[in-house]
């Protein structure tokens, strides 16, 4: 009898889409901490951002390997004058000018991380570990007032993980239950930081059914995963910056 | 053959140095260009630290996928067996020793093997630091490829590097236009010199203390475009 109740239940199923990418982005809060994925021009969630954009939250600190391409995504997010404090490695890439004109201005903070620290970092923040000690910075000006440990004669620099409110991700194909695939280098960011945040959002270029995706190709599962949205076309930002596409 | 070398000459040089089976890391710049001087008897394996392992060289044009990126942002290929990881994966290769070798350009290299790759400390620059520093303590051997002084003559392999470091006693060989030098624990071993010049001219040349190898020998290369 008890299994017979059960089978007629309502189902209640995990479902973890969304219909576009405004609601993919409500409740993102003033002074939130945001990760953002991507490296360079690849895996930017840049549909996601400027839904952000247009949200309209303030005082941001984004984390994200660099401070934006051009005029959109990253940049135009920064260029809207939301982000108060930018957690990254590269900031000078080719294309930053909007980063490098607040950062001189000194309208934006700036804490500059070594790529492996930021990614060990944010894979810290989403494993549960409460710090580690990372031989990256030592006798550099990156170590300055952090503690140094000599552990089997080798110096090792203290770092504390990055944990986020909301990751936003690009990744490539996604189930309901928020399975994902990356596509090639635009992998890069998003499997630890999908880890590290309080609700992480997924723009995906598309939806399959549950159980199309080989369960030994899944990259990251739904278990870091809190909100989904299909954007099947997503911009390519190095198509706009060489002049081949139009901004959104 | 008793010019210094040209920038395609100092990568082929770099090139004949790394050995069949490494796994090898190519900084941004100069460096990146050692993989087309690579002996075609060499089976290596090129990672780039944004998470391809098995890079491949360009595409043709009009084949670019700007998903399929190297560490300097420019479009590459894969190769047969390559594979892809994420950000954290593919520092884990480097800072965990996986990597053989790592090519880096620099703005100084010590006599004790400190680097100085990623700033030049100046007020205004906006500072960006990028892999460089795990890639200089991570990969078991870090070569330097460089001009042997600056633009305007002065030395880059110094006593005391004046600018920010990077990494400290780091630097295995430094490749420069001028000669191949070993970094050891005797200080800095002179393996190869241009024809043109004797100890003393590359010892006017460097800020440290130059010893000649015992098997030293010419540096040359081939002509190249």
């Amino acid at each position: 009898m008890h299994c017979s109740a059960l089978a007629n239940a309502r189902r209640v199923v995990i479902d973890k889409r969304v219909a576009n990418v405004v609601q993919a982005v409500a409740g993102i809060g003033d002074g939130a901490t945001i990760h953002i994925s991507g490296f360079g021009e690849a895996g930017n969630p840049t549909e996601l951002i400027h839904a952000l954009i247009d949200q309209g939250a303030r005082e941001l600190t984004v984390v994200s390997n660099n401070a934006g391409n051009g005029h959109l995504g990253l940049a135009a997010l920064l260029e809207a004058g939301r982000v108060r404090k930018v957690i990254c490695s590269f900031p000078r890439s080719s294309h930053a000018e909007v980063f490098i004109g607040l950062y001189r201005a000194g309208k934006i903070e700036l804490e500059l991380v070594p790529q492996g620290t930021l990614a060990e970092r944010i894979r810290a923040g989403g494993a549960g570990i409460g710090a580690f000690y990372t031989p990256t910075t030592v006798g550099t000006p990156l170590a300055a007032g952090k503690e140094v440990r000599t552990i089997n004669g080798r110096d090792y620099v203290l770092e504390y993980p990055i944990r986020a409110d909301f990751a936003l991700v690009k990744a490539e194909l996604a189930d309901r239950w928020g399975n994902l695939v990356f596509r090639m280098a635009a992998r890069n960011f998003g499997p630890p930081m999908c880890m590290a945040a309080d609700t992480t959002i997924v723009q995906v270029r598309r939806i399959v059914e549950r159980g199309e995706i080989d369960p030994e190709h899944v990259v990251t599962p739904g278990i870091f995963v809190d909100r989904i949205v299909e954007v099947a076309k997503p911009i390519s930002e190095v198509a706009v910056l060489l002049g081949k596409a139009s901004a959104p | 053959m008793s010019a210094p070398l040209t920038r395609a000459q100092m990568a082929w040089r770099v090139a004949q140095d790394i050995p069949n089976g490494a796994y090898v890391n190519l900084g941004i710049g100069m460096p990146e260009i050692v993989a087309n001087y690579l002996p075609p008897d060499r089976e290596v394996v090129f990672h780039c630290e944004n998470g391809v392992l098995g890079m491949g060289p360009m595409p043709a044009a009009g084949k670019e996928d700007y998903e399929l990126i190297s560490a300097g942002k420019r479009p590459v290929t894969l190769v047969a067996g390559g594979a892809f990881v994420h950000s954290a994966d593919s520092f884990a290769m480097i800072r965990g020793g996986h990597i053989d070798i790592c090519v880096l350009g620099a703005f100084q290299v010590s006599v004790k093997g400190d680097l100085a790759n990623w700033s030049t400390g100046e007020p205004d620059a906006v500072p960006a630091v990028g892999g460089a520093m795990d890639l200089a303590v991570g990969a078991r051997r870090v070569f330097v490829i460089s001009e042997h002084c600056t633009k305007q003559g002065a030395p880059k392999i110094v006593a005391r590097c004046s600018y920010p470091l990077t990494a400290v006693g780091v630097v295995s060989t430094i490749y420069t236009d001028l000669a191949v030098i070993d970094v050891t624990n005797g200080g800095l071993l002179v393996r190869e010199l241009i024809q043109s010049l004797d100890l003393a001219d590359l010892q006017r040349r460097t800020g440290a203390p130059l010893s000649l190898a015992r098997d030293w020998r010419a540096l040359v290369a081939p002509e190249l475009p």
